[in-house]
């Protein structure tokens, strides 16, 4: 079965942006960008889940939950996200070489640790990785995986290991396409844009409790004044690094999604006219830009030049400031109306 | 950040892809660029793998000193941890636990190794003669 489907790769910074929007382009939805689909999806976000370690450090994330990108923005469009999780490998293969066969390239949930061509100081257990399948020759699927410049190839073998890796957001041999794609007129997606954006300033201001949305950063600052006495100056730094590389690694177009987030309203402010928005795409740039210099101020204890709790205490002022910034810009999103 | 501030500090990402950076060009619109790397995550990426190789060399040894079980040391290895492991093999995380103790090891049957040995991608020899 050899069948090479017409399908564009791009490359973005994030997986589910990359997937979602070339997907829908693919569906004739030309005007997608990745931070168009990454702010009608409402991904930034902010959580620091207590209790939970992710490879020994603290769990914190900047964006909102695997999945949930593409299932928002698609509802927001009126298009249909057909998913599809699988118990049996047998019939997890099938299913994906039967869209081949249909001419349907789908996206894929796939686990990393198993990705070959990944680059192996990438390759932990995380399974909210999503790349796209458009078809197979010589027994090899043809993969356009977001984050590589080009496209790769998958063996069946390890095809099947990446679809069926095992633990926390097993993908369980996700497949999920668009469906019933019809064209979207400009009015339709400037609604879709006002109720994403306050969709996404609902949340982060408004969520309930202290760990999640803009409430979550000045709750990661106050554990930060902690970590120093309670872990001990290495393990503390270690954690550090950990913050940083959630927000800075590959995959988050630069601090924290929040440059990714300041494109999208730059875009949604040419689509709808609505200047304000402008503005406030530059405090998101203020944001992203203080996030990098807190990354920056944790990278010198991290490195081991600083290693006072003076030094923490910075670092925890400096992400209640980057908190105040953004809770004031979340508020002024708020406001914006059609 | 501005296009000409995007850093350009080589990184694992060398010879295998760039990073996608959303960055203001010079009429400051978004627009986005390539960059190898940054040496602050390089940092806190090579700290995450010193902290992980010191982890697998402790388990090396306490396997060494017959402290505790080649399961262990491989799980550790492999960047796992109970749950994962738990996941990988369809044994419940006290039942691995168990399988932690040399003693308990060494009766492990060879259709329960073979489990452990799939979810390392090791042989089962290999797996069985680990001695640190």
């Amino acid at each position: 079965m050899d069948k090479s489907l017409s399908y564009n790769h791009i490359q973005t910074a994030h997986c589910e942006n990359g997937v979602a929007t070339g997907l829908l382009r693919h569906h004739g939805l030309e005007f997608m960008t990745e931070p168009l689909m990454f702010g009608l999806g409402s991904g930034i976000f902010y959580i620091h889940i207590p209790f939970l370690m992710v490879n020994g450090g603290p769990a914190i994330s900047y964006r909102s939950m695997p999945g949930w990108i593409f299932s928002r923005s698609s509802k927001l469009l009126g298009v249909k996200v057909n998913r599809k999780k699988f118990n049996s490998e047998k019939e997890a293969y099938d299913y994906l070489n039967k869209q081949i066969q249909l001419g349907n390239p789908v996206g894929c949930q796939v686990g990393v640790y198993n990705l070959p061509y990944f680059p192996a100081e990438y390759r932990f257990h995380f399974n909210a990785h999503n790349l796209v399948v458009y078809g197979k020759e010589n027994g090899l699927y043809l993969v356009s995986d977001p984050v590589m410049e080009t496209v790769t190839t998958l063996t069946e073998e390890d095809m099947l290991k990446v679809r069926f890796a095992k633990g926390p957001l097993a993908p369980k041999g996700h497949v999920y396409y668009p469906e019933d794609v019809k064209q979207v007129s400009k009015e339709q997606l400037q609604k879709a844009i006002y109720k994403a954006i306050n969709r996404t300033a609902f949340e982060m201001i408004h969520i309930p409790g202290p760990i999640a949305g803009v409430d979550g950063i000045n709750y990661t600052a106050r554990q930060i004044r902690k970590w120093r006495d309670k872990l001990g100056p290495r393990k503390a730094g270690l954690y550090l690094g950990q913050i940083v590389r959630m927000q800075e690694e590959i995959g988050t177009g630069g601090g924290g999604f929040r440059f990714l987030y300041a494109a999208f309203l730059e875009q949604a402010a040419d689509i709808t006219g609505n200047q304000k928005l402008i503005s406030l795409s530059d405090e998101f740039t203020k944001a992203g830009d203080l996030w990098r210099a807190s990354a920056i101020n944790m990278g010198r204890i991290f490195k081991g030049r600083l290693n006072e709790q003076k030094d923490f205490l910075e670092c925890a002022d400096m992400l209640d400031n980057i908190a105040a910034i953004e809770r004031a810009a979340f508020k002024e999103l708020r406001k914006i109306k059609v | 950040m501005k296009k000409e501030d995007l850093p350009q500090d080589p990184s694992a990402l060398v010879g295998v892809t760039r990073d996608v950076c959303y960055v203001k060009d010079k009429d400051g619109k978004y627009t986005t660029d390539l960059s190898i790397g940054w040496d602050v995550k390089k940092q806190a990426l090579d700290n995450a793998w010193e902290d992980i190789n010191e982890r697998i060399a402790e388990a090396a040894i306490k396997v060494k000193n017959g402290e505790i079980s080649p399961i262990y040391y491989f799980m550790e290895k492999k960047l796992m941890d109970l749950p994962l492991l738990a996941g990988y093999t369809g044994f419940w995380q006290w039942t691995i636990k168990r399988h932690f103790k040399p003693e308990v090891f060494k009766g492990l049957s060879e259709s329960r190794l073979q489990k452990y040995a799939k979810a390392f991608d090791v042989s089962v020899d290999e797996l069985k003669n680990f001695n640190g």
